[in-house]
């Protein structure tokens, strides 16, 4: 909400600039969006009185104007305007001029004409289109006659008061009034404020013999109404207007601004209907029919909820409560007599009738928020007043009161001591007490209890917790101590599973991997992609976009849309790894369980291409390396065996392993499918996907230190044919078993299953290193292991030792 | 000529060829003319037999001297010779040492992990623990439990992936406030906690917004906790992150789960205070929200809080990613462009 410097400053003796005041504001009540001085940027924008008009020979729009500009000579202005003519007091933009949006205006000549600069309209000098009274938004706009021409027009159009943007959290309903803003300044400032009260001329007939309600008092705890006969609608005077468009609202007639004007002030939205369209004298808040319609003041038509409160006559709604009013019975052309309403809705209701008929209005925010509610009828009788005073109206006897329920004030207990102790501070009872009357409430001392009774309108306090932040807030954060806390002492540590997760992305940058943190949500498709263990998906319910629609139950997928996105960037190399969960859902359940995941993915070259070195591109052995040296280091206990997948639809079928741990198996490496691949539109990539949790789980093997041994190793190599089904490690296995006391390691050095291979088969090279911890190592007793291990390879696995 | 001249002059000679000598060949040539079994002082050596005996043993002693003499200038010599020769082959080995390194593969942490690292480790030296919860969250502990109950207005202010009526996508880390206030034994000590995490909203992505982002929960709840405490502790983390000069200022603000609220300000990166376009004129840039928690979250969780209170706060390493580096759009942090995500590279 915009509120008004000039407007706080008839109340307030306030000695600060407005940006100074809107700081103060934003330190210690609500946050500030801006202040801005509707003429800042302007020049040379005065007052002209259009002393004569003329067409223009060459155009059947173009008027030709004489413009006394308070200076000796009147000036020749053409003007477009259909709405220009002579005796007007118009805005005129000078030559050398500074308008709207820092145009300048020169003098020119427009189709052969000269003219001396411009007549404006209100939008040409910054008023944004919504609030430009109706009659003035296609054309020019017409100052008062007493203006007087030479001046800036500025004062006149109220463009040097300063506007204070307000964000007001949803706690701080009455923010939205200059009543309530001024209760909190005069608090800040610690400065008496003095509100004006209305005093209501009534007239003619008592309403009670012309008006019933009906209401539902836990739709409407108050409902209020006057009637107000005989109004003369006009346009409201100038100050009223410049009230209005300065807070973000168009100047409509005397009575429906009076009620706008009344909503600024007070912080309670009021309706006004047209009571001659009424059927009956009855009234009703109720909540609509089935089936029952309403055309609202902008001219759309909704269909009811039956949870929305309506005002409705004999025959139907008239108004969606605190929303909106309807068209039928608004204030129009010829209305004479006003039904004024004052009210307090059920917030709740209100807020789902602005929601489900998108209707997001100034009376449905304060609504929702809460309305002061011991000032209901004050609102009511400050409007009837104005109505009076501004359109002649006929205020009748008394008010018509469909429901009056005032909440009691909240009395609150709070101590001295137990201040000071949440606040950290060293306040004194009569600091205290005195920010607390400062804000309007009344203060009881007894002892180190403090028994305040609150204002009804700070709706957003009910326990002492509440009046903290009033205390706190008031004396100012600035003045508050900063300490750490103290007592007891506790132990920081990270636990197990952060150290091993820790120590998983460690490694894993390490070994070349850069982290990346790609959505988790995502499409159905890629969501079900890469399956580790069967699961139903999760979707939401209202998504934003197809693209983040379900959850994902694999992390392989996002790192190929990154890699995707790389890529449609020409970048070709890119080695990504993520740590992060998925979603596993068992049918029958609404949620998911969730678990960790560690992910890789490579493309392009891991070690690029440089001057000395030629580019490597990746490859399978790659990614098991990076998997290997990954788990060696997070110590798991047992044998890491890499079993050939066939199935993963997403994978290449000859180029996908299983990782298993111990048997376990904990993930998959492995080609991305070609044709997956292409679907993402990336090249040959090879990815790794692990079950982080398992790992976590899995017992570890704590580091140990083995002797080194002071006595020589020997080694043998040997070279075998074996067929192409045997694999590396069948032959590592059976070396291993058989190979006799003295073996210490195995090592492939070459694989060739090239032309000088008969087919079918393949050669494979290994080096055998035998040591003795104890002693020097005799040749014989290692060349009789590996004839044993020879003869056995040849025996159980038909190799032909060449 | 006497023996002894005839070794005289001999020891000159050698030593002048010994110099003479060009190469290690050369020296090795010199070698065997001077001090071989054929060589002058092998001869000279011969011709002892004809002195007197009382001559013989000096003679022997200066023919030795002479022998070492020219042995040891033979070894300098060679030594000398080698060393040239090491020299030319070194200079021929020179390179450009202002050609690039090799290569090497390394992988960078992702720039939102080293912030959340960094505030974990403060932390943790300040005795917090760092507790992690589901991603996929109930209403209860998300909302209702947080003091936001079913139609409280605040839920507007949020809006929410739902799965179903009650299973959402958490928009906050706060809901672990919640499920640790509930387990943990205040016997056993007070409850320091940070609990760092993604969350998501119901936004559409752009420059400064995203669905999925990340948070930093911290919550102390204790017996004698003040707000002059979380006033305290948010200073040490700005400093942390930023660095001594920032300075932090607290302003009311609105959360359901807190009481008081505060928003907190850091004094504006861009500008250090002065004002400019960043900081909209005003010197500070909003970071994190905080404030006491509110007495219903401790009830709700069985805590009493006539007993125990503390403070809660929110921190966006996001948000603190993009102050501190200028980043222009979140969408950089998810669509993991190689050349942003190694460009965060200083360890330490
Ligand atoms: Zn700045």
């Amino acid at each position: 909400m915009k509120i008004s410097y000039n407007w706080i400053k008839e109340y307030l003796d306030l000695n600060v600039k407005p940006v100074d005041l809107a700081e103060k504001i934003e330190r210690t009540s609500v946050e500030v969006d801006g202040v801005t001085t509707p003429s800042d940027g302007l020049k040379k924008i005065v007052v002209g009185h259009v002393l004569s008009m003329e067409a223009h020979p060459d155009s059947d729009h173009l008027h030709v104007c004489q413009v006394d500009v308070g200076e000796d000579e009147p000036l020749q202005i053409v003007c477009g305007a259909p709405n220009v003519a002579a005796g007007q007091n118009v805005i005129v933009a000078l030559p050398g001029s500074r308008i709207a949006d820092n145009v300048k205006i020169k003098k020119s000549k427009m189709r052969g004409i000269p003219s001396a600069g411009m007549i404006c309209a209100l939008q040409e000098i910054g008023f944004s289109e919504d609030v430009v009274p109706k009659d003035y938004v296609d054309g020019i706009y017409v100052l008062p006659e007493d203006a007087t021409p030479g001046d800036a027009v500025y004062d006149y159009l109220g463009m040097n008061d300063s506007l204070i943007d307000l964000d007001v959290t949803p706690n701080r309903g009455d923010m939205l009034s200059l009543y309530g803003t001024l209760h909190d300044l005069a608090a800040i400032y610690d400065k008496p404020v003095e509100l004006d009260h209305p005093e209501v001329k009534e007239d003619g007939a008592a309403i009670a013999d012309q008006l019933t309600i009906h209401v539902d008092e836990a739709l409407s705890p108050q409902y209020r109404m006057r009637l107000v006969k005989n109004v003369k609608l006009a346009p409201s005077p100038m100050w009223l207007q410049i009230r209005l468009w300065n807070a973000g609202m168009r100047p409509i007639n005397n009575v429906v601004d009076i009620t706008n004007y009344i909503m600024m002030k007070y912080g309670q939205p009021l309706h006004a209907f047209d009571y001659d369209k009424f059927n009956g004298e009855d009234v009703y808040v109720r909540t609509a029919k089935a089936g029952e319609k309403l055309t609202t003041l902008d001219e759309n038509d909704h269909d009811l909820d039956e949870n929305d409160i309506v005002i409705a006559d004999q025959k139907g709604p008239i108004a969606l409560a605190g929303v909106m009013g309807g068209l039928d019975a608004s204030i129009q052309d010829g209305t004479t007599t006003v039904a004024i309403e004052s009210a307090v809705f059920e917030h709740d209701h209100i807020r789902k009738a602005a929601q489900r008929h998108n209707l997001h209005t100034d009376a449905s925010q304060r609504f929702e928020r809460g309305v002061n509610q011991a000032g209901v009828q004050e609102a009511l009788d400050a409007a009837a007043q104005m109505m009076n005073e501004l359109a002649d109206g006929e205020v009748q006897k008394g008010s018509v009161v469909g429901s009056s329920n005032i909440p009691e004030p909240a009395v609150i207990d709070i101590t001295l001591t137990h201040v000071n102790a949440i606040l950290g501070t060293e306040l004194t009872m009569d600091q205290v007490s005195h920010i607390l009357e400062s804000l309007g409430f009344e203060v009881t001392v007894s002892g180190d209890t403090l028994t305040v009774t609150v204002a009804v309108r700070r709706n957003d306090i009910h326990i002492p917790a509440d009046l903290l932040e009033e205390i706190a807030r008031i004396y100012g954060y600035d003045q508050l101590p900063a300490t750490l806390p103290t007592g007891r002492m506790t132990m920081g540590t990270l636990t197990t599973k952060q150290r091993l997760m820790r120590a998983t992305r460690h490694s894993l940058e390490g070994l070349g991997l850069n982290q990346a943190i790609s959505y988790a949500l995502t499409t159905e498709e890629k969501a079900k992609m890469f399956m580790m263990q069967a699961s139903e998906t999760t979707n939401l319910s209202w998504p934003m976009s197809m693209d983040h629609a379900v959850l994902r139950m694999n992390v392989v997928s996002g790192l190929l849309d990154d890699i995707a996105y790389n890529s449609a960037r020409k970048v070709k190399d890119v080695a990504l790894y993520e740590q992060g969960r998925v979603f596993y859902r068992e049918d029958g359940n609404d949620r998911p369980s969730e678990e960790e995941h560690i992910a890789g993915a490579i493309t392009g070259t891991l070690m690029p291409e440089a001057w000395n070195q030629a580019a490597q591109p990746v490859d399978f052995f790659q990614m098991k390396g990076i998997v290997a040296a990954y788990l060696k280091d997070m110590a798991v206990n047992g044998d890491v065996t890499y079993e050939p997948n066939t199935d993963m639809p997403e994978m290449h079928p000859g180029r996908t392993a299983d990782v298993l741990v111990h048997g376990h198996r904990i993930g998959f490496l492995g080609q991305v499918h070609p044709l997956i691949a292409k679907q993402f539109k990336i090249g040959a990539t090879y990815v790794f996907e692990l079950n982080l949790q398992a790992i976590i789980d899995m017992p570890k093997q704590e580091n140990q230190y083995d002797v080194i041994s002071r006595y020589p190793a020997i080694t043998r190599d040997i070279a075998m044919l074996v067929d192409d089904d045997v694999t590396n490690d069948q032959v590592v296995a059976l070396i291993e078993r058989r190979g006799g006391a003295f073996l210490q390691s195995v090592k492939l050095f070459d694989v060739y299953d090239g032309v000088k291979v008969p087919k079918g088969k393949k050669s494979l090279a290994y080096t055998l290193t035998y040591q003795d911890k104890h002693e020097t190592l005799v040749d014989d007793a290692v060349t009789q292991a590996f004839d044993k291990v020879s003869k056995r390879l040849e025996d159980d696995l038909g190799a032909q030792i060449r | 000529m006497s023996l002894k001249d005839k070794l005289s002059e001999l020891r000159q000679r050698g030593l002048a060829d010994i110099k003479d000598s060009s190469d290690l060949k050369d020296v090795n040539q010199v070698r065997v003319q001077l001090l071989g079994k054929k060589g002058p002082i092998t001869e000279v050596l011969r011709g002892m037999r004809d002195l007197d005996a009382e001559e013989r043993p000096k003679v022997g002693a200066f023919a030795n001297e002479i022998r070492d003499d020219l042995a040891n200038a033979l070894a300098q010599r060679k030594e000398e010779l080698e060393k040239a020769v090491l020299n030319a082959q070194l200079a021929k080995e020179t390179i450009d040492v202002t050609l690039p390194g090799t290569p090497v593969a390394k992988g960078e942490p992702h720039v939102i992990q080293q912030i959340v690292d960094q505030i974990e480790d403060l932390f943790l030296g300040m005795g917090y623990q760092v507790l992690s919860g589901p991603e996929v969250e109930e209403d209860k502990y998300n909302f209702e439990m947080m003091n936001l109950p079913k139609n409280h207005p605040a839920r507007d202010m949020q809006d929410t992936f739902y799965i179903t009526k009650e299973i959402l996508m958490r928009t906050q880390t706060s809901p672990m406030q919640a499920r640790t206030l509930e387990k943990h034994d205040f016997s056993k000590g007070p409850l320091k906690m940070i609990s760092p995490g993604v969350v998501y909203r119901r936004d559409t992505d752009d420059p400064t917004h995203s669905h999925q982002f990340h948070q930093v929960e911290g919550l102390v709840i204790d017996k004698h906790i003040t707000m002059a405490d979380l006033k305290g502790t948010l200073q040490v983390l700005a400093h942390e992150l930023f660095g001594d000069k920032f300075d932090v200022r607290l302003r009311p603000s609105y959360f359901p789960f807190t009481e008081p609220s505060v928003e907190a300000d850091i004094t504006c990166f861009n500008c250090g205070g002065k004002g400019c376009k960043v900081c909209k004129n005003t010197g500070w840039i909003e970071v994190l929200g905080a404030g006491m928690v509110h007495p219903n979250v401790l009830k709700m969780a069985g805590v009493d809080p006539d007993v125990y209170g503390g403070f809660a706060f929110g921190v966006g390493p996001d948000r603190f990613a993009m102050l501190k580096y200028g980043v222009d759009d979140i969408r950089n942090f998810y669509l993991n462009d190689v050349r942003f995500l190694t460009q965060f590279t200083k360890k330490g």
